[in-house]
């Protein structure tokens, strides 16, 4: 205790110093919470041992034993592979359907949010039926109707709907031709990856021309040109170093190819169609935030309305969407837990599902599931708050 | 104020208290029912019927449990529960026994703390495909989609009879069987596996159950039983002797119809302790000495129980196979109680 206290309260007891009392008091609080959670947990486990119940996280370096429906980018065998790799599937798989469905969400949302605004009766009702049914039924029902009403009365697979040669539909999903790399592969990546850093030079080169001569150079046109030309060449010159595996009727279903699972293809339908009836709202009301006054303006400045809407109107409509937008991200990434329902094979259905049951350790797993979820929504957090600090109007 | 935090925590741990594992007879009584652990709704193990009582196999030894006990065998309420949460639901002591077709297995007996009491229905895990797809055996399923309920040992052994086979498959996963049946009839998937009574069961309730054929192969040993928390051994006995008295009943021909008479008049002293004419049985369990009287009356024996839910008759129609006495060609085989 050799921390004393200064020399500037005279006499009275260091509990009358209203900035020592404050700190006394918060260290209490400290001291409690943290005494409560050690409580909790002690508690737990001692009631674990007394009924007999393994605790700890051994189990992870166990064979799992099951069988896995989805399983992307990597190997599974129910015989040798362990929980820690279920744990792993099923954070892919989520994340699969999270990016995807954040992707295909927002789409829907700024064209909806847009047409709702339409001065267009027919295409400005659309959007508000579209809104406000969909908003208004609760997802977990949606996610059913789509499952069990929509993609499961597709016809069966032997009279799948074909879209040309090899792109298939039927109540197992979506089949078309996959690409199998081989050797010589990696030079398309390459050409893949350059296009891209070469597109993001293009355009800041792009701009310093337009600052300088007032000359527009068409920015997306080039990109996407290099794009797809690099990899084609790269793709020529190693002579097409892959292999096509097309998909074929198999006994009971398509088999080679790549295909979507109905799982996959209903839980990514539901979540981004009912998040993007909210986004479409949000982007509504930023596109209304913004004073009628900029667009007289800018019209007045002799800009044209697509180049009003894109350089005048969303840059300063999106200050006020990305922060309810970053909620509904977090929303829909929470909400694909649901695909336990449908039979979708993210995280909550295998490892706070199947693992859970079948080694029994509920509270390690749930523990981590929890932490799982808490991670990527702070990280979805942290991403949007670096965007929006990135628009964010800066006062000069 | 370094000294005020210690002091906290100190304080903290000494009131460290352990929740009292009290006997779960007393709880029981005090409370005044059984709160038993079923199936969401499996016909002819557990399911509400028509008056949204809950009827079924499993259900009557819950009953057995409460007439056992309280000589009344209605004193029970049910809680249903998803192959997942059951487990859970038993450690909690959210209920007192679980009687929900599940399998008897090492893990569960050791690692999740429970004690199974015996085996009420010896069964084998099947599979179901459409009569349409003309698959005769499972061998030939290789490149199915399986539609499997999840947190089963169903689907332990689907993916080692397959591995074995060297065969592929896709699983899809489901909480509740009326899902997986759901998405087996929406032709989801080609093949619906779980215990072969299970499929008799959903079987029974699908539109056109003559559309359907349960293939040969058995691929596992499904012991399914009642089970209790590791711990309190007046309860598990309680439980295990309430299954016992049912299976020696029905081989000693004790019946519902008959055991009044056999109380009355009967010379076998085997019965007679059984009925609680003589010795104690019952008090040595903690109940009244006419407890296995009261089961027999009230549910009745193993067999009866078995033909009233299961058996030929009823839209399951499963043949009593491995579940007759073992002295009728089954495997049944009750410890004597004496």
């Amino acid at each position: 205790m050799t921390t004393d206290v200064q020399g500037s309260v005279t006499g009275d007891s260091i509990f009358r110093d209203p900035r020592y009392r404050a700190i006394f008091y918060q260290i209490l609080v400290i001291a409690l919470f943290v005494s409560f959670v050690w409580y909790v947990g002690h508690n737990t486990a001692i009631n674990l041992e007394k009924r007999g119940i393994a605790s700890g996280f051994n189990f992870l370096s166990q064979p799992a034993g099951f069988g896995i429906g989805i399983v992307l980018l990597m190997d599974y065998s129910s015989q040798t592979s362990t929980h820690l790799d279920v744990l792993i599937i099923g954070i892919i798989n989520t994340l699969a359907v999270s990016i995807s469905g954040i992707f295909l969400a927002t789409i829907i949302g700024f064209i909806f949010g847009v047409l709702r605004l339409s001065k267009n009766w027919v295409v400005n009702k659309i959007a508000a039926v579209y809104i406000e049914v969909i908003r208004n039924i609760p997802l977990l029902v949606q996610l059913m109707f789509w499952y069990f009403a929509v993609l499961s009365v597709l016809p069966l697979t032997k009279d799948s709907i074909q879209i040309g040669e090899n792109f298939l539909i039927n109540n197992r999903g979506v089949s078309f031709p996959a690409i199998i790399p081989s050797n010589g592969f990696w030079l398309i990546t390459v050409a893949f990856l350059v296009a891209i850093v070469a597109s993001i030079f293009i355009r800041k080169w792009a701009h310093k021309r337009q600052d300088l001569t007032g000359q527009v150079f068409p920015v997306l046109w080039a990109s996407i040109g290099l794009i797809i030309a690099l990899p084609v060449i790269a793709s020529l010159i190693m002579g097409n170093p892959f292999t096509v595996n097309y998909p074929e009727f198999g006994r009971f279903s398509i088999t080679g190819g790549w295909s979507l699972e109905p799982e996959f293809l209903a839980l990514l339908l539901g979540l981004s169609i009912y998040t993007g009836a909210f986004i479409a709202e949000i982007v509504r009301s930023g596109i209304n935030a913004v004073s009628h006054g900029q667009t007289e303006a800018a019209h007045s400045l002799g800009l044209r309305p697509g180049i009003t809407t894109r350089l005048v109107i969303l840059p300063q409509a999106l200050r006020v969407i990305v922060p309810p937008l970053t909620s509904q991200y977090l929303n829909l990434t929470k909400n694909s837990s649901l695909a336990t329902a449908i039979g979708y094979a993210d995280i909550t259905a295998l490892f706070a599902g199947t693992s859970l049951n079948q080694t029994g350790q509920a509270i390690e797993c749930i523990m981590i599931t929890m932490i799982f979820y808490l991670s990527i929504s702070l990280l979805i957090s942290m991403f949007m708050n670096w965007y929006n600090k990135r628009i964010a109007l800066v006062e000069r | 104020m370094k000294k005020a935090s210690f002091i906290a925590v100190a304080t903290a741990a000494t009131f460290i208290a352990t929740a009292a594992t009290a006997a779960t007879l007393d709880d029981v009584k005090a409370k005044g029912f059984i709160q038993c652990g079923v199936t969401t709704g499996l016909a002819g193990f557990a399911a509400p019927n028509n008056e949204g009582k809950w009827e079924g196999f499993d259900v009557d030894f819950c009953r057995a449990m409460s007439a056992a006990i309280f000589g009344d065998p209605d004193k029970v309420k049910y809680t249903p529960t998803t192959a997942k949460e059951r487990f859970t639901a038993l450690q909690s002591a959210e209920i007192d026994v679980l009687a929900r077709n599940t399998t008897w297995t090492f893990s569960r007996d050791v690692n999740l703390g429970f004690e199974f009491v015996g085996v009420n229905y010896y069964d084998g895990q099947g599979f179901m495909v459409k009569k349409a797809l003309g698959v005769k055996s499972a061998l030939e399923l290789s490149g199915a989609r399986v539609c499997v309920q999840s947190g089963t040992t169903t689907e332990l052994n689907l993916a080692d009879y397959f591995t074995a086979n060297g065969m592929k498959y896709d699983s899809v996963v489901f909480d509740t069987a009326d899902e997986v049946r759901e998405a087996y009839l929406k032709d989801t998937c080609d093949v619906y596996t779980t215990d072969q009574s299970g499929l008799y069961a959903q079987r029974s309730v699908i539109a056109d159950p003559e559309a359907h054929i349960v293939l040969p192969e058995v691929i596992s040993k499904e012991p399914l039983g009642p089970l209790v928390r590791h711990g309190d051994n007046q309860w598990g006995d309680i439980a295990r002797w309430t299954l016992n008295a049912m299976i020696e009943a029905e081989e000693l021909n004790v019946s519902s119809a008959n055991v009044d008479d056999l109380k009355a008049n009967t010379k076998n002293p085997g019965i007679q302790r059984m009925l609680g004419t003589s010795g104690d049985l019952g008090q040595q369990l903690g109940l009244s000495n006419d407890w296995a009287y009261n089961i027999i009356k009230n549910v009745g024996n193993y067999g009866e129980s078995f033909a009233r839910n299961l058996g030929e008759g009823t839209a399951l129609n499963i043949a009593r196979g491995l579940n007759a006495q073992w002295n009728k060609g089954g495997i049944l085989y009750a410890p004597p109680l004496r």
